[in-house]
């Protein structure tokens, strides 16, 4: 009975420590697995801003009070247009740039005049939420040289970024890290 | 200036009504006779990479330091210590991201979609915490995790959950796992840092709706010790299951059990088990009648279960972004719906054939239904094995930490008399 009793015991060991040694194995081998097509490199959030359609939820479907998102402006694209679609609201007549008709709701969208009939159109991230106004009045009527873009020195890198889950687009992609920004290109020569 | 504005006007309303939305540089850009220079757009980089190796090494270090307090020092004001130091880095300053919980997701999409690679952190925190629970048991649990740590530290009032209770409250963590798997594998969403709850506390911002879930968890710790980890947390149920075969583990008593009872009621997560008592021969063969049509009922039920889960497919697959725009394009094409939405009109602005989007939608619908199939078989089949494990009579001698449940806080040490006698020997040894 004793030795019987011994016996059922060691059995139950071996089996314990084969089932041990198959989960190690299972553990290493998926190790394995991750590191045959490791990246060196972390991936963070972009927008795409072929795609992005500025529908605005990018201001409030961030996990951050004041959202990543922000406009850029890439100033070889932008037609430094006086009448800037971007800038004043639509209809604006007689087009003079009075508070109450410029399009941005933060005025973060600034206006400098360069030479005739030229001005320079700067965003100020203080002030920029994202809501992407001048984004839509930009592509729609201009250039299209204000995009929204993820601002990496603000955002958390969210495991599941909150705004790519509503964004109607699917504008959202993880990008390397060492190349963190989706800027628009000229089109032109 | 008028006029030239005006002209632009023109051409911009005639862009609209072509409708062309996408087109580049309507306007040339200018050539400037002052010598003007295009200044250049700001590219701030994203935090350094250096982060994820000292993440990476501050888990380890964690990891380790607590196997060794729990295990050898057997403090909890030393465990306690250092999980009041994990909740801070790794949860206010790290922002709770990334975890083990949640990295668990990136694994499993990594697995599933071949063009995704996971970054080496993530694969780190998924796979520490995991090799430390075949060695020494959940001390992942005890002080490293800061969503347990911000449970654990609000527990003031412990009430006992009855054991049937307690058991059917966590077949909810198998549906949450498989849940996330089945989300995860089809690249639909990232379910458990969607419903994270307390990672908005760790932000100090974030979803109202998470917010709240969070703020009534941590209300509910106060009484009940951390329902997430024992109730929810899907990852938990992976150390669960692999610190049953821990080398080494918590013991309450440092030496032998003399069987005094006082650690009875010391554990807040339910995790003591008291010693078995013979069951009566009659109940004794009940067991086995039992066990024996369970035993049957096993594959039925993991079919059952899977053949729910994969008809559920047209309501699961609508959590891919893809799955939800074919159907409402579906919907308004067919004229069921007379308003439009965000996402169909960005849908129809890139000027995609339907077809080939319900063809695709299906796709992932088609997925969704073998996934359900792994879904249902796997709840299904815990179902089973819980059920199972209640008809088998297991023999124990002496109070035990519970092999699984066992969350390594270290509270009963002290209970113990045997351990009372052992720190009075070491504090005198060195003399």
């Amino acid at each position: 009975m004793m030795s019987e009793n011994k016996k059922n015991i060691n059995r139950r060991h071996f089996l314990k420590d084969g089932v041990w040694a198959t989960c190690l194995a299972g553990l290493a081998g998926l190790g394995g697995f991750l590191l045959s097509k490791l990246k060196k490199n972390n991936t963070v959030w972009q927008i795409d801003p072929y795609v992005c359609v500025a529908c605005g939820n990018c201001a409030t479907y961030c996990v951050l009070e004041d959202s990543a998102v922000k406009c850029v402006q890439v100033y070889e694209i932008c037609g430094y247009c006086d009448i800037c679609t971007g800038y004043l609201e639509p209809e604006v007549n007689p087009p003079d740039t009075g508070a109450e008709n410029e399009l941005c709701p933060t005025g973060a969208l600034k206006r400098v005049f360069v030479e005739d009939p030229y001005f320079e159109y700067n965003v100020d991230e203080s002030l920029c939420n994202g809501c992407g106004k001048c984004v839509k009045g930009c592509t729609v009527f201009g250039n299209g040289s204000l995009f929204l873009q993820v601002r990496h020195d603000r955002c958390l890198n969210c495991n599941e970024c909150s705004i790519a889950a509503a964004c109607p687009s699917q504008a959202y992609k993880r990008v390397p890290a060492n190349e963190p920004y989706l800027l628009k290109k000229m089109d032109h020569a | 200036m008028i006029r030239i504005g005006y002209i632009i006007i023109g051409i911009a309303v005639l862009c609209l009504s072509s409708g062309v939305a996408s087109a580049l540089e309507r306007f040339p850009p200018p050539e400037f006779e002052s010598g003007y220079e295009f200044p250049s757009t700001t590219t701030p980089h994203p935090q350094q990479d250096i982060y994820e190796y000292i993440d990476t090494f501050v888990l380890l270090a964690a990891l380790g330091i607590s196997s060794y307090l729990v295990l050898k020092k057997r403090s909890r004001r030393a465990i306690f210590i250092l999980m009041v130091f994990s909740l801070l880095y790794f949860g206010f300053w790290r922002k709770g991201c990334v975890c083990p919980i949640g990295a668990t997701q990136n694994i499993v999409l990594s697995i599933f979609d071949h063009s995704y690679a996971v970054p080496v952190a993530i694969a780190f925190f998924f796979l520490l915490p995991l090799v430390f629970a075949l060695f020494f048991g959940r001390v992942f649990c005890a002080a490293v995790c800061p969503l347990g740590a911000i449970q654990d530290l609000v527990l003031l009032r412990p009430v006992s959950v009855p054991n049937w209770l307690e058991s059917g409250l966590r077949m909810f963590a198998y549906v949450y796992l498989a849940a996330a798997v089945l989300f995860a594998a089809t690249g639909s969403a990232f379910l458990i840092c969607r419903y994270d709850p307390f990672v908005a506390f760790f932000r100090l911002n974030g979803n109202l709706n998470v917010l709240i879930i969070g703020t009534c968890l941590l209300l509910i710790s106060v009484f009940i010790g951390r329902p997430y980890c024992r109730f929810i947390c899907p990852y938990g149920i992976l150390l669960r299951q692999l610190s049953r075969l821990s080398k080494w583990r918590v013991t309450i008593t440092p030496d032998e059990c003399i069987q005094c009872r006082l650690c009875e009621d010391s554990c807040p997560y339910g995790a003591i088990r008291r010693p078995s008592v013979n069951w009566p021969a009659t109940e004794y063969g009940r067991g086995k009648k039992r066990l024996a049509v369970l035993l049957v009922l096993l594959p039925i039920l993991m079919i059952l279960c899977g053949w729910s889960g994969s008809s559920l497919r047209k309501v699961t697959s609508r959590m891919h972004p893809t799955v939800r725009l074919a159907e409402r394009i579906y919907l308004e094409d067919a004229g069921k719906v007379e308003d439009t939405t965000d996402a169909s009109l960005a849908f129809r602005a890139t000027g995609k054939e339907t077809g080939t989007l319900y063809e695709e939608a299906l796709n992932i619908r088609a997925n969704f239904g073998l996934g359900g199939w792994f879904f249902g078989g796997f709840v299904g089949l815990m179902i089973g094995l819980k059920l199972i494990t209640v008809s088998i009579w297991r023999q124990r001698t002496d109070y035990e930490a519970g092999r699984a449940s066992c969350l390594a806080c270290g509270r009963c040490f002290r209970y113990c008399p045997m351990e009372r006698a052992r720190l009075k020997k070491t504090k005198e040894a060195p003399v």
